[in-house]
């Protein structure tokens, strides 16, 4: 396990090659020591990747920075409920960035959302699928996304990445409703089985 | 038990993010009951997970993990984990669901304050944050009561809470949800016994097709 101040150039020479990096042991770091190499480790490897998610979002970069900012201090605040069987660091920091963004950007109330996350951390114990999802580290899911059609593809990433709605789409791509949502639930349960099959 | 669950569709919008709030209020309440639907949402994190991890970076600003460091040595908010205890959800009827309390000021479905819509029709309208032309509303209809079909359209969510309706799709019950597409026809009727208590969330402000707007379309005149 490398130490959090290595710093390894990717071959295209492109900046720090910390995709192999262990997240959850950082976060663990940052909630039991207050650890901030740890952090900074993670702000390196996640500021930039929630700072792009908001500028797809429509933020323009000041904004994007700030929000990016605000969600690793929400990762720093709450390191200590991260639950490493329960998902990878990137999906946890990816719902943070998301609630971010419901706040921010769409200008709405995000306690649904947190409310939803107590319940989770209340009543859940992890499921065979949970570990499959937190054991990937960028691999099963990325795979599973190559093997949609593009049309189904482009539906999920204008959902994560641009945080836009089914019918914001529908209006977006010119199509009815119902034919985005059709190809919604076509690539989902595709996700899903993919996801699901551990052998 | 569960049987009527979540759309997939509203499924993948919990997870990324793209809910329109009172439909976030239900979806919540829904959610608090529904170990399958939770663990849906938490697989359709994942995927926003690894597309997090695979974006084309954005460098962040010179200054930023400077400004980040000094505020991490501001007086701290006591430890979350030490101060989260989540309120745990049974979820039995009589109990408000706890992504629905904070909406209600009350603490068991008895004492809602209930206005009279209509003959054995009560309503119940819940606050929200964001003015977006959407509205959330608890309504309380008494047994038996049937409602013929109106037109259709706009999106509809429907968490029943206590009691339960039958229509063309099945008996729903407690726990259960009507997460319904704009093409559905369907006759709800509530059944014998006890009122229906459920918590609805509807996007467009004209014609609706679930149990609820049928009740209030004559009512509202739209």
């Amino acid at each position: 396990m490398g130490s959090a101040l290595q710093v390894t150039e990717t071959p295209d020479g492109k900046g720090p090659d910390d995709r192999n990096d262990d997240h959850p042991a950082l976060i663990a770091r940052v909630a039991a020591d207050r650890d901030r190499q740890a952090f900074v480790a993670l702000f390196s490897h996640f500021g930039p990747r929630v700072k792009a998610m908001m500028i797809k979002g429509g933020a323009d970069h000041a904004l994007a920075d700030d929000i990016a900012q605000d969600t690793m201090m929400t990762v720093w605040r709450k390191a200590a409920l991260f639950a490493a069987d329960r998902g990878s660091a990137s999906t946890w920091i990816f719902t943070i960035a998301r609630n971010a963004r419901i706040d921010r950007l769409r200008r709405q109330a995000s306690q649904p959302y947190e409310d939803i996350d107590n319940v989770e951390l209340a009543s859940d114990t992890p499921t065979a699928e949970d570990e499959v999802l937190a054991g990937q580290r960028a691999g099963r899911v990325t795979d599973a996304l190559a093997g949609l059609p593009e049309e189904q593809r482009l539906i999920i990433e204008l959902s994560f990445v641009h945080g836009i709605s089914q019918s914001d789409i529908a209006a977006r791509l010119s199509l009815p409703l119902g034919t985005v949502k059709s190809r919604t639930r076509l690539a989902y349960a595709k996700l899903r089985t993919e996801l699901r099959d551990v052998t | 038990m569960v049987h009527h669950h979540l759309d997939s569709t509203t499924i993948l919008d919990t997870a990324s993010g793209n809910l329109d709030e009172a439909v976030a209020v239900v979806v919540a309440v829904h959610l608090a009951t529904c170990p399958e639907c939770r663990q849906a949402v938490r697989t359709a994190e994942a995927v926003g997970g690894d597309l997090l991890e695979t974006i084309e970076t954005a460098e962040m600003s010179t200054g930023a993990l400077d400004s980040l460091l000094k505020k991490l040595d501001a007086p701290a908010d006591p430890a979350p984990a030490a101060t989260m205890k989540p309120r745990r959800s049974t979820g039995a009827a009589g109990d408000i669901p706890q992504p629905l309390h904070r909406y209600i000021g009350v603490d068991t479905l008895d004492d809602i304050p209930w206005q009279w819509v209509a003959p054995g029709v009560e309503r119940h309208a819940l606050p929200l944050s964001s003015s977006t032309g959407s509205s959330l509303y608890m309504l309380r209809i008494a047994a038996g009561k049937a409602v013929p079909e109106h037109g259709h359209g706009g999106v509809e969510l429907t968490q029943v809470l206590s009691g339960s309706y039958t229509d063309d799709l099945g008996r729903f019950g407690p726990g259960d949800v009507a997460d319904l597409d704009e093409e559905v026809e369907h006759r709800p009727r509530v059944d014998a016994g006890e009122p229906c208590i459920c918590l609805v969330a509807t996007e467009a402000p004209t014609r609706f097709k679930g149990l609820a707007s049928r009740l209030l379309q004559p009512v509202i005149g739209i």
